[in-house]
């Protein structure tokens, strides 16, 4: 927040910002100080900005052509890839879009885990995004429903069945969710409804994400408070504009060679069989993105249990500014706490693993564990190792860290001589 | 330039674990793998194998199996088999298709014109079924796709009849096959050397109608795939440029703050 008050130069210009004030805004976003060590890490902020309106708009145009109905949807989708002037270039860039966008997001989430970004006074932004990332995840899971092949309609049997563990109502539920005895015509038309909504209040919830990010100002790499403005900060225009944009140019690159050399690999073939509510597919997976949680609940005997568990795995992410008990924000100077990090990193991507596997055998032991120890980094070692780990001492400033610590911090130290020429 | 070296890591992880789903799906056997033309980034369709794969659909594949997707006029389209406009217009005119109403409130019958969908073998799918022994001959417009494995699959499974492994029991109309799912399939092989008499004087073994039809197949479920590798390769160039552009530019601008980017 700049501390200076806003006018802008033209007559115009201050009678509408008396009345509107838009310009101070811009000045205000342009101005911003944003702290001078952030790493690409911090780029993925403006990617799933880009990749929101990606979605949007490419969706837009897809819902001018597509059909939601029982018996049309597939053929509508057909018709978009053939006659539809580069119809296929806006549906693969829509279906892999999606994949590009999780992908990011669990960037972004992770980087948020290395660096302690959750924690106080940053509560109320990890939340709101744990609120967009819950979003993502019902929305993409109905937009993979809509082509109607055979993986929509047993990926969406199967999901919308869960909720027919819940104890006496389940089944109404169910029957409701759905608009009939099974997942049916009434179940795509409103899938498809939802779909086009929900990208909306994502949007709306990245506007309060960002704003709320505005209020302390971003987290960095060293994890401490710095004044704003000062010599530890630039302003997002040009520096961070400009490193965004470079990351995502090569953010783009990855995205193209999918949608024009490999468009397919991210889906499943069976999704290009019709429907057909007589023939269950060998294997009912769900799109990788989803994977971790699919483990979860397939981990647990108990159908009700496995359900809680899965909402559990993302609800314990709520709440772990509050199970996170350590002060200090960034895993540079946890020693204990980066390797319990890379544990759970490679714990999330073994999850996703077994949840592409059938639930049998060795698989099925594996993704127990995993879930096991998924919730012991929760709800035991973070609340214990916060108050036991010993932190390694931290820099005063960006600029001007303490003697020794760790090589992240080799960087900020080569800035020493920093001169403003701003 | 250590954070590529992070990031290409993880990408590398996750395609792994992409590949290693496609593996999980269960192929119980290798596929036989062709070097088709229309792989790799420039790929491109050998418009003498579509061609030629066209007239083994139609006198092969197309008494059961339909095309319910494409129009006549698809054949004449560029980036497919791109026969003339009068070679596709006299395809269209052999089928013929129900019309109408006319003014007399009757439908009738009418050659196809290039604007018509491809004519099904049957019906509805029940006749389908009743007319195979109880199996149902899958749609072809985009069998390619709807396989993992895609083109090397369906040009293994027409490469894949061969005599059952001993103590193997197959009932009446199922067949043994190397490369299917189970290893059973109700249709018979399809493929006999000279089953078709191609005009431009290639010789119609198995094994060359096989990649024919899997080429043809491939274009049925992809009509757009040259487009989509021309544009590509544009699209990719165009993005290096203005990355190497947009990071000069970046190191310049972060040049007045002497700290590294």
């Amino acid at each position: 927040m700049s501390d200076h008050e806003y006018t802008p130069k033209s007559k115009v210009g201050k009678w509408f910002n008396d009345r509107l004030p838009l310009l101070t805004l811009a000045n205000h976003l342009t101005d911003y100080p944003t702290p001078k060590n952030l790493n690409y890490w911090w780029t993925f902020g403006g990617i799933l900005t880009f990749c929101l309106i990606t979605q949007i708009i490419t969706g837009i145009v897809l819902g001018m052509h597509y059909v939601a109905h029982a018996d049309l949807a597939f053929q509508s989708v057909e018709h978009i890839m053939r006659d539809v002037n580069y119809g296929w270039l806006i549906r693969y860039v829509h279906a892999n879009g999606a994949s590009m966008f999780f992908l990011a997001v669990y960037i972004h989430i992770f980087r948020s885990l290395y660096y302690g970004s959750y924690k106080s006074p940053r509560e109320v932004i990890w939340i709101i995004g744990m609120l967009i990332y819950f979003l993502m995840m019902a929305t993409a899971f109905m937009g993979y429903v809509l082509p109607w092949g055979q993986m929509s309609f047993w990926g969406a049997t199967v999901i919308t069945n869960l909720f027919s563990a819940i104890p006496l109502v389940g089944e109404s539920i169910t029957n409701w969710l759905w608009g009939g005895y099974s997942v049916d015509n009434p179940t795509l038309t409103r899938f498809f409804s939802l779909h086009y909504l929900f990208p909306f209040l994502i949007l709306g919830l990245v506007v309060l994400h960002i704003w709320a990010l505005h209020v302390p100002g971003n987290n960095n790499p060293i994890g401490i408070d710095i004044k704003k403005p000062s010599k530890d900060t630039v302003p997002f225009h040009p520096y961070i504009v400009i490193k965004d944009a470079f990351a995502l140019l090569i953010f783009l690159l990855i995205f193209a060679f999918f949608v024009f050399f490999s468009p397919n690999i991210l889906g499943h073939a069976d999704n290009y069989i019709e429907a057909n509510p007589l023939v269950t597919p060998a294997h009912i997976v769900p799109e990788w993105y989803l994977l971790p949680f699919y483990a979860i609940l397939r981990s647990v005997p108990d159908k009700l249990l496995g359900v809680i568990a899965m909402f559990a795995a993302i609800f314990v992410l709520v709440i772990l500014p509050w199970l996170d008990t350590s002060k200090v924000r960034s895993t540079v100077f946890r020693p204990i706490y980066k390797q319990f990090y890379w544990f759970l990193v490679a714990d999330v991507l073994i999850l996703g693993y077994v949840g592409a596997m059938p639930a049998e055998g060795l698989y099925l032991l594996i993704a127990r564990v995993a879930t096991a120890y998924y919730f012991a980094h929760f709800l035991i070692i973070l609340p214990f190792l916060g108050l036991k780990e010993k932190t390694t001492p931290l820099p005063l400033s960006i600029t001007d860290p303490v003697l020794g610590g760790s090589a992240d911090m080799a960087m900020a130290r080569n800035n020493s001589d920093f001169k403003e020429k701003l | 330039m250590k954070i590529f070296l992070k990031l290409t890591f993880l990408f590398v992880i996750i395609s792994s674990l992409i590949s290693s789903r496609a593996i999980a799906a269960g192929e119980q056997q290798e596929l036989l793998k062709v070097d088709w033309s229309f792989k790799s980034f420039f790929g491109k369709f050998d418009r003498a194998s579509l061609q030629r794969g066209y007239q083994v659909y139609t006198e092969v594949c197309a008494s059961c199996h339909s095309l319910k997707h494409l129009s006549y006029r698809n054949l004449a389209e560029k980036g497919g088999p791109e026969f003339t406009e009068l070679e596709a217009k006299a395809i269209a005119s052999n089928f013929e298709v129900t019309d109408g109403p006319n003014s007399d409130g009757e439908m009738f019958e009418r050659p196809a014109k290039l604007s018509d969908k491809f004519v099904m073998p049957y019906a509805n799918v029940q006749e389908a079924i009743a007319a195979n022994g109880g199996a149902y001959p899958p749609d072809m417009s985009v069998l390619v796709k709807a396989r993992s494995g895609g083109a090397n699959y369906i040009y293994s499974v027409l490469m894949g009849y061969d005599e059952p492994p001993a103590g193997m029991e197959l009932d009446d109309g199922v067949y043994y096959n190397k490369y299917m799912y189970g290893n059973k399939i109700k249709m018979s092989s399809p493929l006999d050397d000279d089953i078709v008499e191609y005009s431009d004087g290639t010789k119609a073994t198995v094994d060359q109608m096989a990649k024919d039809v899997t080429t043809f197949l491939q274009w049925t479920a992809e009509p757009h795939l040259e487009t989509r590798h021309k544009l590509g390769f544009r699209v990719i160039i165009y993005l290096s440029v203005l990355t190497v552009l947009v990071y000069f530019s970046m190191k310049k601008i972060w040049s007045r703050i002497e700290t590294k980017v």
